[in-house]
């Protein structure tokens, strides 16, 4: 019987399987335990949630592998787990302890500022983030099976999850009516690969499965997120730095399973009772250099 | 005659996309008023431990089982097949007990293991069907009245028990609508039988 591992279908169909769901950030086998069983589709197994990686500063890199292990364990949902941009051989670390799903992500340091990992070269497969079309498909071009809308990571603000996913949809919605004639300048203008854009000029979506991320704090958030587009969440800090981890998880759960059901995102809301979403930055007083998002391009 | 696609999380727009391309209507079901629509259902891909907990809490589970063991065909994909089970092996989950096997959960291996596998499927012909395996259960043990329709190295991957069938793959992630097709006539000859004998198994 011929069996073939690696192949684009099979790493673009596990996050096919991850739609409609939520992904949360762990920093413990306990956290994960919690994430499950409010109802997580796959957890992010990482040292520091991003909240904090942002408060400490200094360089953050691939988490500890017992950690990621002891996660790995503890749950019977994927595991996904980071690594910095460009850093190929975190990438082959983790490939080889067996994670589900490598981030390469924005949310830990930089290893290489001018170029991203070669996804092609792996069996395991990759989500990335964006900010708009060009980087999405710039993304994909490497070979990354998911991408994630950026969002500014650790802020507890929307706004950025919400810049980011209406340039990626607004985008798609220009090239889907776009003439044929165009389509190399526009493929000049987004930087991307002329196949790649004909490609979402046609089928008027991602070839891959988009998620959004960076900024999701309460189940409205998700809903809203939902609504614009995205076809799933990610939460990082959103969860773990509010006062009732657990409720926030099976709130945010369900305003993404009903987002366009407004008494259950109401229900989900009602839930949280007194207690405290994470608190929230303002983007706008922040400094450039200490923006996530504009790391990688 | 009208197919639903349970629609709580999973890769459901990639079903009602297959069910599209060989004619058949076919809608999301999200909630039970959706239920009482359709003729048969599909339990897609997706986290079985996630969508368990969903058809807890938004009343799903009870409404479903009965039309399934009224009757109603059902067929689950890969996280499908975990939800419809009797049980899951080690694991202390909940299933719906509408067809008679014992699964065990990412039994291939996790991502890295997932696979596309040539599968013979004699009861679709003598082509072997794109099968596609992604973190995916096999079948540990069955009662007699399962009927099994595919291995994979020894491991039962398609079964089917009256109304019910499992795949532990996702024939919606390729072009090949045989197991579409032969679902669409399971639900076809169980609306047939419900018009002549209202009380036949």
């Amino acid at each position: 019987m011929k069996t073939t591992t690696g192949t684009p279908i099979v790493k673009t169909g596990l996050a096919q399987m991850l739609k409609g769901g939520v992904i949360m950030d762990v920093v413990t086998p306990e956290h994960a335990v919690i994430a499950q069983e409010a109802g997580a589709v796959a957890v992010m197994a990482l040292e520091k949630i991003p909240a904090d990686i942002r408060a400490e500063g200094g360089v953050a890199r691939m988490s500890n592998l017992e950690l990621i292990q002891g996660i790995m364990d503890a749950v019977t949902i994927p595991v996904m787990a980071k690594v910095r941009i460009g850093h190929f051989a975190e990438a082959q670390v983790l490939e080889s302890i067996g994670v589900d799903y490598i981030d390469e992500s924005e949310v830990l340091t930089p290893a290489d500022e001018k170029y991203h990992c070669d996804k092609h070269l792996f069996t395991t497969p990759f989500v990335c983030g964006a900010r708009d079309l060009g980087e999405a498909l710039r993304r994909i071009a490497e070979g990354a099976a998911m991408i994630r809308s950026k969002g500014e990571a650790g802020s507890g603000n929307i706004v950025e999850a919400v810049r980011h996913i209406r340039a990626i949809s607004d985008a798609i919605r220009e090239l889907s009516v776009a003439p044929k004639e165009e389509l190399v300048a526009r493929a000049r203008d987004l930087g991307a690969p002329l196949e790649l854009v004909r490609q979402v000029a046609h089928d008027g979506k991602l070839p891959v499965v988009l998620f959004c991320a960076g900024g999701v704090s309460t189940p409205a958030d998700a809903a809203l997120m939902m609504q614009l587009g995205a076809e799933g969440i990610f939460v990082g800090s959103g969860i773990f730095k509010s006062q009732k981890p657990k409720r926030f998880a099976k709130a945010i759960v369900d305003a993404t399973t009903h987002f366009n059901d407004p008494k259950i995102v109401a229900e989900a809301c009602r839930s949280l009772g007194m207690s405290e979403a994470m608190e929230g930055l303002d983007l706008r007083q922040l400094d450039e250099s200490e923006m996530l998002s504009t790391r990688g391009n | 005659m009208t197919i639903g696609v349970l629609a709580l999380q999973g890769d459901v727009v990639e079903h009602l996309a297959a069910l599209a391309d060989i004619g058949a209507a076919a809608i999301p079901v999200k909630t039970f008023a959706d239920l009482e629509k359709v003729d048969g259902l599909i339990i897609p891909g997706g986290e079985s431990t996630t969508v368990m907990k969903l058809l807890d809490r938004f009343g799903l589970a009870e409404p479903i089982r009965g039309r399934v063991r009224a009757g109603m065909p059902l067929w689950g994909t890969c996280m499908g097949m975990i939800v419809a089970a009797h049980g899951v092996a080690g694991l202390d989950q909940p299933a719906l007990d509408l067809i008679d096997i014992v699964v065990r959960r990412n039994a291939f291996g996790r991502q890295n293991e997932s696979a596309e596998v040539e599968l013979p499927i004699p009861v679709l012909g003598p082509e072997p069907f794109p099968a596609i395996f992604i973190r995916a259960p096999w079948i540990e043990s069955m009662g007699p009245g399962v009927q099994l329709l595919a291995e994979r190295d020894g491991h039962g991957v398609m079964v089917r028990q009256d109304n019910v069938l499992a795949t532990s793959f996702h024939p919606e992630l390729t072009p090949d609508r045989r197991v579409h097709d032969y679902f669409l006539q399971m639900v076809a000859d169980a609306r047939e039988s419900v018009g002549k004998a209202p009380t036949a198994a």
